[in-house]
């Protein structure tokens, strides 16, 4: 394996650009059709980020309904009469608010954010590419997904409302309109989350060429940074998952438009094959959304902590662990579907056993703060806030893993508890970490630290307040997606506790606010950005922030993993990958930003 | 505000089980939780950056990685094997831990009730002194109830939090499902499962009586229903097979949509 990975990334299959050669694109070449992985990686963070904006939104107005049942959202008028007369929420609209909600946050904000962001940036650059192997089909993949995004938009504003059968669309509420009272919007859902596949596909084959062939020298696959293991991984289940999906899609608009009954029992059709494609694709798109985010943290862990991270090559196999066990565990979404029983048990046992690597993760991002000498910047802040939550999402799968536990606690809020602790408690606090950690490496400004540690403090403290007493709520038997608790005896005395989330999750939401202030002063006002501001030591650092097009000016060799920190009888604590060995003599010359 | 970790109080047979399960994970969890993020925040205070500290340069330790890999590999294979049992116990009905006498009942799930169809005196199901109760769970205590459960349009999901007991009910599959109350009392009977916009509403009590009561109740309701004719709406559940092909959603369904056309160009 070493000695292949020399030969990779020959300069001859790369596209260098000429050092003083003038970019002479146009503004529409360099900012909106650009081909550029750095512009691209701009470009889905904006646009995820827009996303994770409308998503949010829609959460505040399903605590609203749930903090104070039937009562009117101030200025809630401008809704509309067919989705809340008078500022009060209808069931109907309650249960687009819900479906609609898991869509953008999954599709069209964690996903996009974790694999189309942190993807872009950071894969060419990470290995010491000029850019992806395939930029055209790059700026190909951000174009598909912003018709995909307004699709689903749209399906907001057509007669009957937008998709209202949950994220998981289980036909046959999803197949036929008269079902859920929803027409077009069903069907626009299919057709945008068919469109946003095609998007993730060329991403995926993008990301996996590129890291396969596009290393530079010396670049061995175990001295990649995990964030390109994690994505590499990602890209390849993106790449096996996503068809399944739009296949099984492509099938429910059949149902949906031409009478097909592919999942209506009727004239043989099957609901439970619809569960069964979703999910083949679904668990398996639960990794996607959270193996990403594992990278970024174990980067910035390792940064902060100034130690080498615990166990590289542990943390490696538990990605592709992880990644393998993933595809035999998605009936555990489906314990009391009506499938076999006795397929459960089996279920049980793959998805226990998924519980492992993700320990091994766990344990060794402990090791690595261990003996560290830890520096608490506010990558570094969120990093750690991963983990301690991620400990929360993780043990607490354990429970629903039990097949008789589940029994009780499956469609309850443990399990809306459980999933947010994995993707907001896991990845969006990865996310965070990511964007403060490399915001300047791309924008050439640092985000405000005083900000960021105030943004950092109210989420981590307002996100445990709406999340961890769901647990409660799903103990006492409080079932999701429901409009009005309160219909259940039995839940009334739960709307206290109710109030009190709702509270903080509006609290939460207005936290944001102070994210979005110090991303856009950050733009324009930040304090300009080092090449190296963190005294990190993977490639991207040795290049002046932002990067010019086309990245490196020579093609940098690799000497080392990216984690060697304070390294015994070296001065820095840090050790750059490109820094020859003191006895391999002087530095290649003619390099730009190189760390002092 | 309820911040305990502790279940409502189980009233059937294998709810005690599958609360012992239960309370396993939640011991270890809760110490595996507090291992851990005590490591993190002790680590986070001793480890702190200081003027001339250094981190230790270490790239890992191979007999930590096998002890954190074995452990918890031990553990969740410990839980997965006890829970195999009482899952088998709880979910399959027809496996001969379920005693012979047990009352037979049908319900039929569909936007937004719940049609419970009882087997009558004779104690049979599809005889003629079957009748059909809507949002109505009559049990005797003590003895298994062995339901078929069936949807007549889309997923429902028949959640009984005090039994341990939730089981989807698919439309064009007839699902086994059996519990055994060891409580007299009224408990709630919820949908758990999206189903559309009267979800939220689909809900129904399960009443269990004493033995003596309940042969009551039965006798009574049995001698009404062979007074008046049921309504065609509630034969539908009767029939499985006529559930099957029937136009789905009728009764309260919203009067804007036109289910039957549909349901017939389908079926």
């Amino acid at each position: 394996m070493s000695t292949v990975s020399v030969e990779v990334g020959h300069p001859s299959v790369q596209h260098w650009a000429e050092p003083g050669h003038p970019d002479d694109r146009s503004f529409l070449r360099k900012y909106v059709f650009s081909t550029d992985h750095k512009v691209i990686g701009c470009q889905f963070l904006i646009l995820s980020l827009v996303f994770l904006l409308i998503g949010g939104t829609l959460a505040m107005l399903i605590r609203w309904q749930l903090g104070w049942p039937g009562t009117a959202i101030p200025g809630g008028g401008i809704l509309g009469e067919a989705k809340a007369p008078g500022g009060i929420i209808l069931p109907e609209f309650y249960n687009s608010l819900v479906t609609m909600h898991g869509t953008f946050m999954i599709f069209f904000a964690i996903m996009p954010l974790l694999v189309g962001v942190f993807g872009n940036w950071l894969i060419p650059l990470h290995i010491g590419a000029a850019d992806m192997a395939f930029p055209r089909l790059n700026m190909a993949s951000f174009w598909t997904a912003v018709p995909a995004g307004l699709i689903m938009i749209a399906s907001f504003f057509v007669t009957g409302g937008a998709a209202a059968a949950g994220w998981t669309a289980y036909a046959p509420l999803s197949a036929v309109p008269e079902y859920s009272g929803v027409y077009l919007g069903q069907e626009l859902w299919c057709i945008s989350l068919i469109v946003l596949g095609f998007s993730s596909l060329m991403g995926a084959v993008n990301y996996i060429t590129t890291i396969v062939n596009m290393r530079a020298p010396g670049m061995k696959w175990m001295r990649l940074p995990l964030p390109i293991w994690a994505l590499f991984i990602t890209a390849i289940l993106v790449l096996l998952a996503i068809p399944v999906l739009t296949g099984a899609l492509i099938l429910l608009l059949f149902d949906q438009t031409l009478g097909t009954t592919f999942f209506l029992p009727p004239d043989g059709g099957q609901p439970l094959m619809w569960q069964h494609l979703f999910w083949y694709f679904g668990h398996p798109e639960v990794y996607i959304l959270i193996l990403p985010a594992m990278g970024l943290v174990s980067e910035v862990l390792s940064n902060g902590a100034r130690k080498p991270i615990f166990g590289y090559k542990f943390m490696v196999w538990a990605i592709v662990a992880i990644a393998f066990l993933g595809w035999i565990v998605w009936g555990h979404h489906m314990f009391q579907s009506g499938m076999n029983p006795y397929l459960g048990a089996t279920f049980m046992t793959s998805t226990m056993i998924i519980a492992v690597p993700s320990a091994i993760k766990v344990f060794n991002w402990l090791g690595t703060i261990y003996k560290g000498d830890i520096h608490f910047h506010v990558p570094m802040l969120n990093a750690l806030a991963f983990v301690a939550m991620f400990v929360i999402g993780g043990l607490s799968g354990v429970f629903m893993a039990s097949t008789p536990v589940d029994i009780f606690i499956h469609d309850t809020y443990f399990i809306v508890a459980h999933i947010h602790y994995v993707l907001f408690g896991g990845s969006l606090f990865a996310i965070f970490a990511g964007i403060y950690f490399w915001f300047p490496k791309f924008f050439g400004r640092m985000m405000n630290p005083t900000l960021g540690k105030i943004h950092f403090l109210l989420t981590f403290v307002f996100y445990n307040l709406v999340f961890f007493p769901m647990h409660n709520l799903g103990l006492d038997g409080m079932m999701r997606r429901i409009y009005d608790p309160n219909q259940y005896e039995y839940m009334v005395p739960l709307q206290p506790m109710n109030t009190l989330i709702s509270v903080a999750a509006l609290l939460l939401g207005a936290a944001q606010l102070i994210f979005v202030v110090n991303f856009v002063w950050s733009l324009w006002r930040g304090e300009k950005a080092p090449p190296n501001p963190w005294n990190a030591n993977s490639l991207e650092w040795t290049l002046p922030s932002p990067p010019p097009h086309g990245n490196f000016v020579a093609m940098p060799t690799v000497y080392r993993g990216p984690y060697e920190y304070s390294v015994p009888g070296r001065e820095a604590d840090f050790w750059p990958q490109d820094e020859p060995p003191a006895e391999a003599g002087r530095r290649s010359a003619g390099r730009e930003g190189v760390p002092a | 505000m309820n911040w305990n970790w502790l279940l409502p109080e189980p009233v059937s047979t294998f709810g005690s089980e599958i609360d012992s399960i239960y309370y396993l994970i939640l011991v270890i969890t809760a110490v595996i939780f507090v291992i851990v993020e005590v490591a993190l925040v002790v680590f986070m205070v001793k480890y702190r950056h200081r003027e001339g500290r250094r981190a230790e340069y270490s790239h890992g330790n191979t007999k930590l990685e096998v002890v954190w890999t074995v452990v918890p590999f031990i553990l969740v294979m410990v839980i997965a094997w006890m829970s195999m049992r009482v899952w088998i116990e709880a979910k399959v009905a027809d496996r001969g831990h379920v005693s012979e006498d047990a009352l037979p009942l049908r319900v039929a799930a569909k936007q937004f009730e719940w049609n419970v169809t009882y087997p009558g005196l004779d104690g049979e199901l599809d005889t003629a002194d079957d009748f059909v109760k809507r949002n109505q769970l009559h049990l005797p205590v003590g003895r298994a109830v062995r339901i078929d459960l069936t949807s007549e349009d889309v997923i429902h999901s028949f959640f009984l939090p005090d039994f341990r007991v939730k089981q989807d009910a698919v439309p064009g599959m007839v699902i086994p499902v059996w519990f055994q109350p060891t409580a007299v009392g009224e408990y709630p009977l919820g949908c758990a499962e999206l189903c559309g916009l009267g979800h939220y509403r689909m809900r129904g009590s399960v009443t269990v009586h004493e033995v003596e009561a309940f042969d009551a109740w039965m006798l009574q309701e049995g001698q009404d229903a062979a007074v008046e004719t049921p309504a065609p709406a509630d034969t539908a559940g009767v029939d499985l097979e006529a559930a099957s092909t029937a136009p789905a959603p009728e009764g309260n369904h919203p009067p804007s949509h036109q289910p039957a056309s549909e349901g017939k160009e389908r079926a």
